[in-house]
């Protein structure tokens, strides 16, 4: 075992990947300066400028450039520092990268890794904490990853690297800088396997990035109280193994879905309708979501605290169904 | 602008001709096609602008990329699309260039490196600097080429890939086909900046403008961009002024603009002008040029033969390719 932190694993893959494969780079505001956070640090000495590229503050030119590299033979990965910046990068990414290989009748391949982070609790304001990855869910052509432990960030980014077409690594903030055991030879995660971290019989939690260690600490206390909680992280969200989860609701039969991005038209709502298409017969109650409230993330730090759906709230959704029967 | 009388060979004048003559037939039959509904959807004809694609095009390798806008045929057919295929696709059938999942604004065509057109206006501007990027790191010499309109000038995705292409000084060469009309509309009513070579002229992009329906002219002053970029050179951008004879799109009823008359319409026509050329140069006569047109003619014939009898592809090929395996 090593201990390491879900950004040092993406440094590390990054890393590992550029080194096995030299039409790897990676592209992006300040990456050679490893990035606000650090995830690209000493990238630029070890691989050069040429593949470690800063780029100005175009992120619609940045994405468009790595399309056409990528078309081109590279496996370029882009830093987007912010999810809320992908907004400008939205037109390359949905009309072009997304669409390259069916538009093209199979021709060009776009082999391409977009990441950035979303996520709030750290006092950025509205544009700066916002969780989108609903909308690229919507995109036929995108694959989307949202990995929530250091573990999983590693394994998912190499997996993003080895596809053949675009993926969005979506990362979160809040999450990067907690040390973790990880195995030293970890097994090769596929991108559509979803993982189970904790049994239970009672209720299953889905629920994406920071919403997973919360609905574990729920599940922690929701067990003194005899109610035990099952917590399902899909890790990719496209595409999803709905498998996994649907056979979960075959034992719970009650289903929350949780996680940070605003409720309406949140990931939650897709979930609950694929299960409830699979497996109707199977629900003892209504699928609860969790999420954050309609409206843009405030910056004052109570009314920021207040917003964030967090472990109460989990707890209390598994609550509300715990006491529906059949 | 006068005629340019730089050098232009026989092979190369004849070569320019017959690629010309196939893109005019071609976009003629397109036009018929489309008003009898078996060419479908937004269809952009750039008959007039032919000069443009025949003169680039003319002098890449099928490693250069070349990328396009929404008015793309002639640019397909150029870098070596088979008529057939681009017609097929055209018609949504399934031995279109992409399996009739394409259409007209988003032709590709990898094996002859035309990575392709695209809807959104200016939107392969960066991914032709991406392809360029991608030839100068695997240490090759080839080229990367954008065709776009005048219209996508005043878009930020171009000026954020100028930007980046100056700074990088990658071998892109932007292909700019300013026929004077941004859809509908003219020119001078979205910008005070009437030359597009001007926009790059403080990013340090080495630029020249030239009479895009002198096909000599384009094939010269790009031939001179092409050497310099495949030296380690660019990125470079080659202003064509031209003239788009029919509508914006198929239907347009062009109610916005002065048509050409007839007569003016023989003075400015890039093909009757080569063959001008050819005829006082001394490598063109009647037989010849007849002999070009029936070619072309005859070509457009077996490409809408072809295409009719494609069928249409099968449901599954939707979902079948939404991602790559």
């Amino acid at each position: 075992m090593t201990q390491t932190t879900y950004l040092g694993a993406i440094t590390s893959t990054l890393a590992a990947a550029m080194r096995a494969d030299e039409r790897v780079l990676v592209l992006g505001e300040d990456v050679a300066e490893g990035g606000p956070w650090g995830a690209t640090a000493g990238l630029v000495d070890e691989f050069g400028a040429d593949r470690v590229r800063n780029t100005p503050i175009s992120e619609a030119a940045i994405c468009g450039v790595a399309i056409g590299a990528a078309q081109s033979g590279l496996r370029p990965v882009v830093e987007i520092m912010f999810i809320d910046f992908l907004t400008l990068a939205l037109d390359q990414l949905v009309n072009q990268a997304a669409k390259a290989h069916a538009m093209s009748g199979g021709q060009l391949t776009v082999p391409l890794v977009v990441r950035t982070q979303g996520g709030a609790g750290q006092r950025g304001g509205a544009q700066h904490s916002q969780s989108l990855e609903a909308w690229l869910v919507h995109v036929p052509g995108l694959k989307v990853v949202m990995p929530s432990t250091a573990a999983d960030a590693g394994a998912l980014l190499a997996a993003s690297l080895a596809d053949p077409g675009p993926v969005v690594y979506v990362e979160n903030k809040s999450l990067y800088f907690r040390r973790e055991d990880v195995d030293d030879v970890a097994p090769p995660v596929p991108l559509g396997r979803a993982r189970t971290v904790r049994r239970g019989r009672d209720v299953t939690v889905v629920a994406l990035s920071r919403l997973v260690e919360e609905s574990l600490a729920a599940a922690e206390a929701l067990a003194a109280d005899g109610i035990d909680v099952e917590v399902i992280d899909p890790r990719t969200l496209v595409p999803l193994d709905l498998e996994t989860i649907v056979e979960s609701v075959r034992r719970t039969h009650r289903l929350v879905v949780a996680h940070e991005a605003v409720t309406q038209g949140g990931f939650g709502a897709e979930v609950a309708a694929q299960v409830q298409a699979a497996a109707f017969d199977e629900l003892d109650a209504p699928v609860v979501r969790v999420g954050a409230p309609f409206a843009p993330v405030p910056f004052s730090p109570p009314l920021e605290d207040a917003y964030l759906p967090n472990r109460d709230d989990v707890a209390a959704a598994v609550r509300s169904l715990a006491g529906a029967r059949t | 602008m006068p005629d340019r009388v730089g050098e232009l060979a026989a092979g190369d004048g004849l070569a320019l001709l017959r690629t010309m003559w196939q893109i005019r037939v071609f976009e003629e039959r397109v036009g018929e096609l489309t008003r009898a509904d078996e060419v479908h959807g937004l269809v952009h004809l750039s008959i007039g602008q032919e000069a443009v694609a025949a003169g680039v095009c003319g002098l890449l390798r099928d490693d250069d990329v070349a990328y396009s806008g929404h008015r793309a045929h002639g640019h397909a057919i150029a870098k070596g699309a088979p008529p057939g295929l681009v017609m097929a696709e055209l018609m949504g059938r399934e031995d279109g260039l992409c399996r009739g999942l394409g259409g007209s604004m988003h032709l590709v065509d990898a094996a002859h490196g035309f990575y392709g057109a695209t809807g959104v206006v200016g939107g392969n501007v960066p991914l032709a600097l991406g392809s360029a990027l991608a030839g100068r790191l695997r240490g090759g010499d080839q080229v990367a080429v954008v065709f776009f309109g005048d219209g996508a000038v005043q878009g930020g995705i171009f000026v954020e890939s100028v930007n980046l292409a100056a700074l990088w000084g990658v071998p892109l060469i932007l292909v700019c086909e300013n026929n004077g009309f941004a859809e509908f509309t003219p020119r001078s009513a979205h910008t005070n900046v009437e030359r597009v070579s001007d926009v790059v002229a403080p990013y340090g992009v080495e630029r020249d403008t030239v009479d895009g329906n002198d096909a000599a002219a384009v094939r010269e002053a790009f031939a001179a961009f092409l050497a310099a970029a495949r030296a380690g050179g660019g990125p470079m951008l080659l202003e064509c002024l031209t003239h788009r004879l029919r509508g914006h799109y198929e239907g347009d009823p062009d109610r916005y603009r002065t048509l050409v008359a007839a007569d003016e319409w023989q003075e400015l026509d890039p093909i009757r002008r080569l063959e001008r050329r050819g005829g006082a140069d001394g490598w063109l006569d009647d037989a010849a040029r007849a002999e070009i047109e029936e070619d072309a003619r005859t070509a457009v014939d077996e490409a809408a033969a072809f295409a009719r009898a494609s069928p249409f592809p099968p449901a599954a090929l939707v979902t079948g390719l939404v991602y790559a395996a």
